[in-house]
């Protein structure tokens, strides 16, 4: 009865497409567990304890003094892996469902809707990203780089970072008609920059003046900042972290909204 | 009568300036085998996509199942199966996987999914191959495993674009034989196809599409006794002497049409024509009889052949 009404598909589509979407990630689950440990191993070693004896300079510190290099770049790896995977997720898998594989015609055909695809690829995004950082978390605690208590709500604000970032990807690969490398240019100019000069390394501030608006509208530098604030109680005004949340809120917004416009356009033909 | 499943009126499709579909009307019956036959570009697709309340219209009024797609679209598509011209199966999933994610977006339980995923597998004669990746079936087994996919929900309509193009003869037969099927058992099909044969094998009636606009409607029988004679003789003289001979021959059969391979003679009697000839001294190179079928409606309605 309820799938002649139709009434189940509007209530609960967009988790149909995120549990088809999730099953889609079966094919690559081994590279999915692989990397999410053993990311977090190499650059925590290779940065915290590695480049770490190199940095001989208090970059920033908590209430109880000055923090270690590894306790500095945790917080921004952890979001910089909620990034790189949103930056996954939000580029082929959309490419794919119009056009390689093109699977929202199906969805489309059944009786779900252009939002609740991409509702459903955002949970599904989701349902990666949250697990990558929970693991990132877990390998940062066995480093000892998270003095704070509360430390462990970074796992949920990186989570948001990349959604953030994914949602913002998302709006654009939806209206790729031809793939020309745009993706790879999301990939180079986008991606790998915002990585490099959203004081991931070393604090915004010291980049001079002309470059520091680059981490200003870096949604990875609010993320890392805010993991900052939560992993080791970093100085910054109360004000600056409510901008943080703010922000990624509002391009989270931005990008789910457009994303579901442009979805529902295109199927709309 | 029973209540259409289907009625458009008027029913239109603008990209820009470009007409796609140019104010349609017709109706469906409930358990009819329906038709659009014509040629690619015709807006046959353009006309699905509206009844399968994917495409919204640009004007006229459309009523599928009692409701109007422009307010309705989930619940109509909910009572509706597709299969559309290119198979967009997930090539990531395999063969019942690929059923089991559908019959979940019209919102059925895991359980009752898996059951059903089976069944189907059985009528599309794909059990065996039930955990093979979708890239190793062969075109035609795709063809029936995307039509077992649009039969998840038990649609009231099932909407077939271009179903067996690409596919060989004998796959072509088979997915006749299964369309057949679901015919017998009562389900509402509505098909396009430029294929005449596929028309007739499957269509109780239909309608003959060119430029976006209805030419002429009715059974398969009724077109062509109504646009075409009983025979048509096909000879061939060479392509530089057909138009030649046209003219000597202009007076033979109720109509002649000239291909640019060969001369078609349509007549009540396509033997008798061809002793016409033979009186006259002509000898075609290749000569045959055939019944008319709705290609020759199709030729002589537009002016053109179905495939070009």
């Amino acid at each position: 009865m309820s799938a002649s009404t139709g009434f189940k598909p509007r209530r609960w589509g967009s988790w149909y497409v995120a549990e088809h979407r999730i099953r889609g990630m079966r094919a690559y689950l081994q590279t999915i567990i692989a990397t999410s440990i053993g990311n977090p191993l190499v650059y925590l070693f290779a940065l915290g304890v590695g480049l770490a004896s190199l940095v001989d300079a208090q970059l920033d510190s908590g209430p109880s003094g000055a923090v270690s290099y590894l306790t500095f770049v945790a917080p921004a790896l952890l979001a910089t892996a909620a990034v790189t995977v949103a930056s996954e997720e939000s580029t082929y898998p959309m490419m794919m469902g119009f056009k390689w594989n093109p699977i929202f015609y199906a969805m489309n055909a059944a009786p779900i809707s252009g939002k609740q695809i991409v509702n459903g690829m955002i949970i599904g995004m989701t349902a990666r990203i949250l697990p990558t950082c929970a693991i990132y978390f877990v390998v940062m605690l066995a480093f000892g780089a998270v003095p704070s208590a509360l430390g462990f709500l970074g796992i949920l604000t990186a989570t948001f970072t990349g959604i953030a970032v994914g949602v913002l990807i998302m709006s654009y690969t939806a209206t790729i008609e031809e793939d020309k490398g745009q993706m790879a240019m999301i990939m180079r100019f986008g991606i790998t920059p915002m990585f490099l000069f959203s004081g991931t390394f070393f604090p915004l501030t010291q980049l001079p003046i002309f470059l520091q608006w680059i981490g200003w509208i870096s949604p990875l530098w609010h993320g890392t900042e805010l993991g900052r604030v939560l992993a080791y109680g970093a100085a910054e005004p109360i004000w600056l972290t409510v901008i943080h949340v703010l922000y990624l809120v509002a391009l989270a917004f931005l990008g789910w909204k457009r994303t579901q416009t442009v979805v529902e356009r295109r199927l709309n033909k | 009568m029973p209540a259409p499943v289907i009625t458009a009126s008027g029913l239109t499709k603008k990209y820009k300036e470009f007409v796609a579909v140019d104010g349609i009307s017709f109706e469906v019956a409930p358990g009819e085998s329906f038709g659009l036959l014509g040629p690619n570009g015709a807006g046959k697709s353009t006309t699905m996509r509206m009844l399968g309340a994917v495409s919204t219209r640009t004007s006229g009024t459309l009523d599928i199942l009692g409701l109007d797609p422009n307010d309705r679209g989930p619940e109509i598509r909910s009572m509706l199966g597709v299969v559309p011209q290119q198979d967009n199966l997930d090539q990531e999933l395999r063969v019942r996987d690929n059923l089991i994610v559908y019959g979940r977006y019209f919102g059925m339980s895991r359980a009752s999914v898996g059951k059903k995923a089976d069944e189907l597998l059985e009528f599309a004669q794909l059990s065996d191959r039930a955990k093979a990746k979708v890239d190793d079936l062969s075109g035609g087994m795709k063809r029936r495993l995307t039509i077992a996919r649009a039969l998840v929900n038990d649609p009231k309509i099932l909407l077939l674009d271009e179903p067996t193009t690409g596919l060989d003869p004998q796959a072509r037969h088979i997915l006749w034989d299964r369309l057949f099927r679901l015919k017998e058992q009562g389900t509402t099909l509505v098909l396009t196809t430029h294929y005449m044969d596929e028309a007739e094998q499957l269509c109780d009636r239909l309608v003959v599409v060119d430029k976006g606009a209805i030419m002429a409607e009715g059974s398969p029988a009724s077109l062509i006794r109504e646009h075409s004679s009983r025979e048509v003789a096909e000879v061939r003289f060479g392509s530089d002497r057909n138009a030649g001979v046209a003219e000597q021959i202009a007076s033979i059969g109720d109509r002649i049409e000239v291909l640019p391979d060969r001369i078609l003679i349509y007549s009540a009697d396509g033997d008798a024509e061809l002793a016409k000839l033979d009186a006259m001294g002509l000898k075609p190179i290749t000569s045959l009889v055939r019944r008319s079928s709705l290609e020759d409606v199709f030729l002589r309605l537009t002016g053109r052949t179905l495939i070009e």
